[in-house]
């Protein structure tokens, strides 16, 4: 049997991958698993009572249908109100405007706000000074904490099933990113958490889509996919992201999807048994082609239902541990110092 | 909660023994064959961690007495404490509730080790109600410690005991921890502390 972690959970808020402890994301990982059954009920009601009473509110300030849309399941299987809140202001809002609308969300007596924005660093600096639990969901091109986490609750759950081995770890699984590094918070939030959970991580794609300082995240880099995919246990596709094209990042469409496209072809160079991922939404033929995101070893559509447990892990350890409940209901004053002045 | 190895003294007694164990469990599943005619309705759910082997081995002797073995599932009830709601329990972390079978219409008879508070069975009669509507629910306990503090009580028992708050009943299963045992470790009260 399996020893409990030794951790709590103490934090206030779900700020991002990068500050927390191995230990915080195994807590977190394995407070899931109960949450997948919950989902999977067949007949009988698909929700448990953890967080009834409680109002969780979603603050999106950029499109998103998939993260809000499991953020809002989450909340409502955990039995908690919830209400959305979208904000067609894309441009720059100041830090100012923020806190006042915040403080009049929270004039409704919320208890969780999840906030996406374009800003990186938005949530963390509302939840510095504000009571509700904050949780990111994406910001910038930061972090999106709960994307990272979903992702490898998923490559755990396979790389168990795979072992045969019911407290299996990512130590030393080898994963690579393959695609636009650069402009995606989803990569930057997996390589925390994977390099915390002991995995290797490769990164290809693109010179000009790789990040500046690449070379310190603790990753190796190539832009040979070849080199990428020989070895890997996981081949991770992020998306493209178009409406970045114009800066010309790559010279044509045409030549990325002939250097860099997983398909049927280049998956030749990888084992049998290596699993597909995307965060989604896919660019059909463009960064994975269609025969590979819809073939045997794809588990995109399974990510996205892990989403909805993870995030109810991650509502139900915020409001529903002792240490962080008391973080919430005392912080406004040395929040307020924190930010000087 | 009190650490294994502090000061207070502390003695333990053996209150049940693996053959008295073994009898008490006979014991419960002849009168859970007695009590339910349609004995093929029954489905036996046990509370994780310890509730678990006791219901697959009631299954085991109610099959050698009935010839029919119920179906066994595990109930983790953690989703549904009222003390996470209520902020001062940890989200600790337990199994999961598993069973790949429908309580609708069916006698389920939840089994757990030790009966106390009997804040357990409420959550696990709320849980048991969300995965169906069965036609009625029983309970059946190893140990009845006293200090109830729900209007709950056992339609099955194998042994009775009065205890102190301060008191810690143990049950130890082989399948878990190598020996058959039920122990009880008096602790020293607080009032003594001190005194010694």
């Amino acid at each position: 049997m399996r020893e409990a972690p030794s951790t709590v959970w103490t934090r206030k808020d779900l700020i991002g991958i990068e500050d927390l402890a191995r230990d915080e994301l195994e807590l977190i990982l394995d407070t899931a698993p109960q949450f997948v059954e919950i989902s999977r009920r067949e007949s009988g009601i698909k929700k448990v009572p953890l967080l009834q009473g409680r109002l969780v509110v979603n603050w999106f300030h950029e499109p998103s249908t998939r993260t809000r849309t499991s953020f809002e399941l989450a909340a409502k299987r955990l039995s908690a109100d919830t209400l959305a809140i979208t904000s067609s202001s894309s441009s720059e809002v100041k830090g100012e405007s923020l806190h006042d609308t915040l403080a009049n969300i929270e004039a409704m007596h919320t208890d969780i706000i999840v906030i996406r924005h374009s800003c990186a660093g938005a949530p963390h600096i509302l939840a510095r000074r504000h009571r509700s639990h904050i949780v990111n969901a994406g910001d910038g091109r930061h972090e999106h904490p709960t994307q990272a986490l979903l992702d490898a609750f998923t490559m755990r759950r396979h790389v168990r099933k795979l072992r045969n081995d019911p407290d299996a770890g990512l130590d030393g699984l080898r994963v690579s990113i393959i695609g636009d590094v650069a402009n995606s918070r989803v990569a930057r939030s997996n390589i925390w958490c994977l390099n915390k959970l002991g995995a290797e991580v490769t990164l290809c794609g693109p010179t000009t889509l790789m990040p500046v300082a690449v070379d310190r995240m603790g990753v190796r880099v190539t832009s040979r996919l070849q080199e990428a995919l020989e070895g890997a246990d996981v081949i991770y596709a992020l998306r493209i992201q178009l409406e970045r094209q114009q800066r010309g990042l790559f010279p044509s469409i045409r030549e990325y999807i002939r250097l860099f496209r997983i398909d049927n072809d280049s998956l030749r160079h990888a084992p049998a048994h290596a699993l597909i991922m995307h965060p989604g939404p896919i660019n059909r033929d463009l960064e994975l082609a269609t025969e590979v995101a819809d073939g045997p070893r794809s588990v995109i559509l399974e990510q996205v239902s892990n989403g909805v447990a993870i995030r109810m892990a991650v509502m139900h350890l915020l409001a529903n541990s002792p240490r962080a409940q008391a973080a919430a209901s005392a912080p406004q004053t040395q929040a307020r110092q924190g930010l000087g002045s | 909660m009190a650490t294994q190895n502090d000061n207070t003294s502390s003695e333990k007694t053996v209150l049940m023994d693996a053959q008295a164990m073994r009898e008490a469990l006979e014991r419960m599943a002849r009168a859970i064959i007695d009590a339910n005619e349609d004995i093929e309705s029954l489905v036996l759910l046990g509370i994780l961690t310890r509730g678990r082997p006791l219901a697959d081995r009631l299954a085991d002797t109610i099959a050698e007495m009935a010839h029919f073995r119920p179906p066994v599932g595990s109930l983790a009830t953690t989703l549904y404490r009222d003390d996470l709601r209520a902020g001062v329990g940890e989200a600790k972390l337990g199994g999961t509730t598993h069973f790949d079978f429908s309580v609708d219409n069916r006698t389920v008879v939840l089994v757990d080790d030790v009966l106390a508070a009997g804040r357990t069975i409420r959550a696990a009669l709320d849980e048991v109600m969300d995965y169906g509507r069965p036609r009625r629910i029983q309970l059946a306990c190893l140990v009845d410690r006293g200090g109830r503090e729900l209007p709950i009580q056992p339609d099955y028992l194998g042994w009775t005991v009065a205890t102190h708050p301060n008191d810690w009943v143990t049950v130890r299963l082989k399948e878990i921890d190598g020996e058959d045992a039920v122990l009880e470790e008096r602790r020293a009260r607080t009032t003594t502390e001190g005194g010694e």
